[in-house]
C-alpha cells in the first residue's frame, strides 16, 4: 500500500507539486531553520560562557547515551514484531513496565534481606532474571490471548487490540500494586560512584547500562543469525506461508519472537531501574512510544537499526531540548523534553518512515 | 479465549470427558476469581447493593465467573453441515469439575492471603475483609468446601443453559438483564417517576437498591414480555430491520421522533446530578460522532482525537474569559464560529502531513500530535497565552434569554448539549451516503482502487479530518462553558482512547451505535474524569475499557450495533470461507488448534 501510494505521489510530483507537498516542504524547512537557529544560539551562548559548561554537556551526553541504549533494547521488540507480524505492538511498553514492577519486588525483598549491599552483583543478576522472566511471560501471554487469533485480520485490528491490551495491563498493575511510584533501593555501594577513563568520568550506572546493552545485542545477534530458531524467525518474517511449507512451526516461531522481545524489554527494565529507580503502572507508556520511534528511525524490521535508532533518539532527546530550544531562548526547557521526543516521532514518521538504515519487512508487509 | 476446539463429530467420543478442557477452563475461572479479589474489585463492588439484602455488585461478579465458565465449557462450535454431538451428562460433569477446580484455586488464594499478612506491603488490596468476602463469610478453612461447592453448582447452572430452548434462554437472559438494569438505574427511575412515586417505592427498599420481591417481579415481567414479543413485530419499530426500504424509513422516522420526545422530556424529569451525567454523555456522543467520521467512515485511526477537543475548549476559553491573554472578549455565540474555524485549521494542520501515511503509522503520529498539543498547553513557555498548569479560568456560560448558562444551570445546559448532538447526528447521517461519504467508504475498503476510479483521496481524507475536528470542537466549546476552567489535564491521551472505545463498542460507522456506546459506557461506567451511574467503577474503569477493547476486537469487531457494510468488511474472510465450505461441503477450521 505504502509503496504504491509513494509511487503515485512521485508520479504526481513530477507533474506539479500539490499543496500537500508544499505544506510538507514548509514543515521541513521550518524544522531545519529551528534546529539551525537553535544550534547557532547555543554555540553563541557557549562562547559567551552562558548556559551549561563543558562538563555539564558531557554529563548530559553520557546520560543520553545510556538512555538511548535502553530505548534501543526496547525498540528491538517493536521491530521484531513488526517485521514478523506487520503490526505495532502498542503493549510492548507495558511488557517492559511489568518487568520493572516485578523486578522492584525482587529488589526490595533482596534489600530487606540484606543481600542487596552484601552481594551486589548477585542481586543485580537476580533482579535482571526476575524482570526478564516476567516480561517474557507477559509478552507470550499477550500473544497467546490477544494476537494469535488476529493473524490475518486487517492491519488496524491488531493495533487497536494492542492498545486495549496496553491499558488493561497498565490498570491491572495499578489495581494490584496501587498507583504510587515505587522506588528501587539505592544502587549497591560499589555502583554509586563514577568510572574514570583517562579523565572522562562516567557514572557507574551508565557504564553498566551500556555494557549490558552491548552484551544483549551480541547475544541477540548470535541468536538471530547463528541458531536454528533465529533462522526460522527470519524465514517467517520473510514469508509466513512459505516458511510453513518448509516445515517451520510458524506459531512456535512467533512465540519465540515475542519471548525474545520480552526478554530484551526485561533487560531494559533493569536499565530503567539503574537509571531512574522510580516505577509505577504508567512507567511503560512514554518509553514505549519513544522506543517505537527509535524502531522506525532505525528502519522497522532492522535489528541493528533499532539499536542505532534508540541511541540516536536518546541523544536527540537528551541533548536536543537544551541545545535547540535553549539556544532559541525558550524557558522551562526540561518540561518540553517529551515535546521534543514526540516532535521527533512525528518528523521521523512523516519524512522518513522507512528509517535511516532501511526497512526489512516480509514480502506481504512491503506492499 | 481462543480455545475454540472443534469437537470431532465421531460418535464414539461423545461421552468422553475432556480432562484438559476441564482443567483449563476451571483454572482460567479460578485465576479470574483471584484477579478480581486481588485487585480489590470484589471489595469495592461489594459496597454497591443491587438487591437488598442478598446480592451486591461484587458477588454478582464473583458468581458470574463460574457461570460463564460453565456456559463456555458446554459450548460447541456449530459448523454448518456438521451435526454437533448430542449433549450428555458428560457436559454437566465437566462443568462441575471445572467449578471445583476454580473454587479450589480461589480458596487456596484466600488461605494464602490469610497466612501471609505481609503480602499487603506489596499488594495493598489483599485485606482481611477481602478474604472474608471471598470465602462467603465462612472463614478460610470452610472456604475449601464452600467455594468449590458454590462454583460447581453455578457452573452446572451455566452449562444447563444449553439445554433450554432458544426462546426460553433469551427470555431468561432478558429477565436477568432487566433486573440488573433496574438496579443500576435506580437513581434515574426515582427521578423520572417522581410524579408517580408508587413505582419507585414498590421497586426499591428505603435504603436503596431493589427489594427481593420487586426483583423477582421485574425478572418475571421482563421474561414474560420477551416470550410474548418473540416472533411478533413491535408496532412501528418492527420495520427497522426490514428489507423493504420504505418500511425501514418509516420505522426510522418513528424511532427518531420517539428519541426526540424522550430527549426533550427526560432532562425536565431528571435532577441536577443526572443531568450532569447526561451532559457528559452528550459531550462524548459528540466526540464519538466526530471520531466515527474519521475512523468509522474514512477508516483513519486517529489516536490523538482529543487534540481537537482541546483546541475547541482552549479557543473558546481564550476568546470568552476575562482573564485571557487576548485584548478583547467575545460572548459564547460570537466566539463559536471562530472556534469552528480554528478546529478546522487544526484538522488541516494535523491531517496534511499524515495524509499519505500507512494506516498504523498514521495512528501513532496523531497520538504524537495529541500529546504535543497537550504539553504545549501545559508548558511554562506558552503559559502567558494558555495559562500553563493553571489553565484558563472564569470562562462565562452561554448567553441565552438574558442569562448565562454554565455548569451551574445544568438542567438548561443539557439542552444545548443535546441540540449539538442532534446537529452532529444529522450531519453524520447526511454525509453517510453522500458523494463524499461514498468516497470515504471506498478509501476505507481499498485506497488504491479508490484512487484508480477517480476519488480524490487527499481531499476526501482531509475533509474527514476537518469534519471530525469540527464536531470535536463543538464538544470543546460546550465543555469550556460548562466547567468554567480549562486546563491541560482534561485532555490526556486516555480521553482519545475512551472515545475510541465508545465508537468501537457501539459499532464503527453507525450513528445509533455511537449513541448507544456513549450511553452505556459513559453513562454507566463513566468518562475519564466523570463518574457514571456505577460510581464504584471509578478506578477500574480503564481496566474495563481496555479489556472491552480487546474483547470486542476478538469477538465482535463490528460493535454492538454494527453498520451493515462495516460488518461485511470485517468478516470478509469468513464469508469467503463459507463460500468455500458450500462448494466442498466440509469444514477446514482456521481456528483449529495445533
Amino acid at each position: 500500500m505504502a509503496t504504491t501510494a509513494e509511487t503515485s505521489a512521485r508520479i504526481r510530483k513530477s507533474f506539479r507539486p500539490s499543496w500537500v507537498d508544499i505544506f510538507l516542504w514548509a514543515i521541513r524547512i521550518g524544522a531545519i531553520l529551528v534546529i539551525a537557529l537553535g544550534l547557532i544560539g547555543s554555540i553563541r551562548n557557549f562562547a559567551a560562557g552562558r548556559g551549561l559548561t563543558a562538563t555539564q554537556w558531557r554529563d548530559l551526553l553520557t546520560a543520553a547515551l545510556s538512555q538511548g541504549a535502553m530505548y534501543g533494547l526496547l525498540a528491538l521488540g517493536y521491530s521484531m514484531v513488526y517485521g514478523v507480524l506487520g503490526f505495532i505492538n502498542f503493549a510492548h511498553g507495558e511488557v517492559f513496565m511489568s518487568g520493572a514492577m516485578v523486578g522492584f519486588i525482587a529488589a526490595n525483598w533482596l534489600f530487606e534481606a540484606g543481600v542487596w549491599d552484601a552481594n551486589p552483583i548477585l542481586s543485580l543478576v537476580v533482579v535482571l532474571l526476575v524482570a526478564m522472566v516476567t516480561s517474557t511471560l507477559v509478552a507470550i501471554l499477550v500473544e497467546r490471548v490477544a494476537y494469535r487469533k488476529l493473524r490475518n485480520a486487517p492491519r488496524l485490528i491488531p493495533l487497536i487490540t494492542s492498545i486495549g491490551v496496553s491499558f488493561f495491563i497498565q490498570y491491572t498493575f495499578a489495581s494490584l500494586f496501587g498507583v504510587a511510584v515505587r522506588t528501587y533501593p539505592q544502587a549497591p555501594e560499589m555502583f554509586r560512584g563514577s568510572l574514570n577513563i583517562g579523565g572522562f568520568r562516567m557514572p557507574w550506572a551508565s557504564v553498566l547500562v551500556i555494557i549490558v546493552a552491548i552484551l544483549s545485542m551480541i547475544g541477540l545477534w548470535y541468536f538471530v543469525t547463528r541458531t536454528k530458531a533465529g533462522q526460522a524467525m527470519r524465514a517467517v518474517a520473510e514469508d509466513k506461508e512459505i516458511a510453513a511449507l518448509m516445515g517451520i512451526d510458524v506459531d512456535r516461531t512467533i512465540v519465540t519472537v515475542f519471548a525474545v522481545g520480552g526478554a530484551m524489554a526485561g533487560v531494559a527494565a533493569l536499565m530503567w531501574a539503574l537509571l531512574f529507580r522510580g516505577v509505577n503502572f504508567f512507567t511503560g507508556f512514554l518509553p514505549g512510544i519513544k522506543a517505537f520511534t527509535s524502531a522506525v528511525l532505525g528502519g522497522i524490521g532492522n535489528l541493528v537499526g533499532a539499536m542505532g535508532g534508540g541511541v540516536l533518539l536518546g541523544l536527540f532527546e537528551g541533548v536536543g531540548p537544551l541545545l535547540i530550544l535553549g539556544g532559541l531562548g525558550v524557558p522551562g526547557v526540561s518540561q518540553l523534553k517529551d515535546v521534543v521526543a514526540f516532535t521527533a516521532l512525528v518528523l521521523v514518521l512523516v519524512f522518513r518512515p522507512s528509517g535511516l538504515f532501511g526497512e526489512r519487512l516480509g514480502s506481504e508487509d512491503r506492499v | 479465549m481462543t480455545a475454540v476446539t472443534v469437537d470431532t463429530p465421531a460418535g464414539s467420543n461423545a461421552d468422553r470427558i475432556d480432562v484438559r478442557r476441564m482443567l483449563r477452563y476451571g483454572g482460567l475461572a479460578g485465576l479470574t476469581l483471584v484477579f478480581v479479589a486481588a485487585n480489590g474489585m470484589l471489595e469495592t463492588f461489594n459496597n454497591r447493593l443491587l438487591i437488598r439484602p442478598i446480592l451486591s455488585l461484587g458477588y454478582l461478579l464473583v458468581l458470574a465467573i463460574p457461570f460463564v465458565m460453565g456456559y463456555i465449557v458446554g459450548r460447541r462450535v456449530e459448523v454448518e453441515g456438521i451435526e454437533t454431538e448430542p449433549r450428555t451428562a458428560a457436559d454437566v460433569v465437566m462443568a462441575i469439575v471445572s467449578g471445583l477446580v476454580a473454587g479450589l484455586i480461589a480458596a487456596l488464594f484466600a488461605a494464602l492471603v490469610d497466612a501471609f499478612p505481609g503480602l499487603r506491603g506489596t499488594f495493598p488490596r489483599l485485606s482481611p475483609l477481602m478474604v472474608q468476602l471471598l470465602t462467603f463469610d465462612f472463614g478460610v478453612g470452610a472456604g475449601f468446601v464452600v467455594l468449590p461447592g458454590i462454583a460447581a453448582v453455578v457452573g452446572a447452572v451455566g452449562v444447563s443453559v444449553h439445554w433450554l430452548s432458544e426462546g426460553l434462554r433469551k427470555a431468561l437472559g432478558v429477565g436477568a438483564l432487566t433486573t440488573v438494569i433496574a438496579a443500576i438505574f435506580e437513581s434515574v427511575v426515582k427521578d423520572v417517576f417522581d410524579w408517580f412515586s408508587a413505582l419507585p417505592r414498590f421497586l426499591y427498599a428505603p435504603a436503596g437498591s431493589l427489594k427481593v420481591v420487586s426483583a423477582i417481579v421485574v425478572f418475571v415481567v421482563a421474561a414474560a414480555a420477551s416470550l410474548f414479543l418473540r416472533g411478533r413485530k413491535v408496532p412501528g419499530l418492527g420495520g427497522l430491520t426490514s428489507r423493504d426500504a420504505g418500511e425501514r424509513r418509516r420505522s426510522s422516522l418513528i424511532a427518531a421522533a420517539a428519541i426526540l420526545v424522550v430527549t426533550i422530556v427526560l432532562p425536565m424529569l431528571l435532577g441536577g446530578v443526572l443531568n450532569e451525567l447526561l451532559t457528559n454523555v452528550g459531550l462524548f456522543m459528540l466526540m464519538g460522532l466526530g471520531l466515527n467520521i474519521v475512523v468509522g467512515y474514512a477508516g483513519l485511526l486517529d489516536l490523538g482525537y482529543v487534540a481537537f477537543f482541546a483546541v475547541g475548549a482552549y479557543t473558546m476559553a481564550l476568546l470568552t474569559s476575562p482573564l485571557s491573554s487576548l485584548p478583547f472578549q467575545l460572548n459564547w455565540w460570537q466566539a463559536f464560529p471562530i472556534v469552528l474555524i480554528m478546529a478546522a485549521l487544526a484538522g488541516l494542520f494535523i491531517g496534511t502531513p499524515v495524509i499519505r501515511m500507512r494506516g498504523d503509522y498514521l495512528a501513532i503520529v496523531t497520538l504524537g500530535f495529541g500529546e504535543i498539543i497537550r504539553y504545549l498547553f501545559l508548558s511554562d513557555w506558552l503559559s502567558p497565552y494558555f495559562g500553563g498548569a493553571q489553565g484558563v479560568r472564569r470562562i462565562p456560560g452561554i448567553p441565552f434569554a438574558g442569562d448565562e448558562i454554565g455548569g451551574s444551570d445544568i438542567t438548561t445546559f443539557v439542552y444545548f448539549t443535546l441540540f449539538f448532538v442532534a446537529i452532529a447526528a444529522y450531519v453524520s447521517w447526511r454525509l453517510q451516503d453522500s458523494r463524499i461519504g461514498r468516497a470515504w467508504a471506498a478509501i476505507r475498503e481499498d485506497e488504491d482502487i479508490a484512487e484508480a476510479v477517480g476519488v480524490d483521496t487527499v481531499q476526501a481524507k482531509l475533509l474527514a479530518f476537518v469534519t471530525g475536528a469540527v464536531l470535536a470542537s463543538f464538544a470543546g466549546a460546550l465543555f469550556a462553558a460548562k466547567v468554567g476552567t480549562v486546563f491541560a489535564h482534561s485532555f490526556e491521551i486516555i480521553v482519545s482512547i475512551i472515545i475510541l472505545v465508545v465508537v468501537i463498542v457501539g459499532g464503527m460507522g453507525n450513528i445509533a451505535g455511537v449513541a448507544v456506546g456513549a450511553l452505556v459506557l459513559i453513562g454507566v461506567l463513566g468518562g475519564p474524569n466523570q463518574p457514571g451511574l456505577l460510581q464504584e467503577f471509578g478506578e477500574y474503569k480503564l481496566l474495563v475499557y481496555g479489556a472491552l477493547l480487546v474483547f470486542m476486537m476478538l469477538q465482535k469487531p463490528e460493535g454492538l450495533l454494527p453498520s451493515a457494510r462495516r460488518a461485511r468488511e470485517l468478516h470478509q474472510e469468513e464469508y469467503l470461507q463459507d463460500a468455500w465450505l458450500d462448494k466442498e461441503g466440509r469444514f477446514v477450521g482456521s481456528e483449529q488448534e495445533a
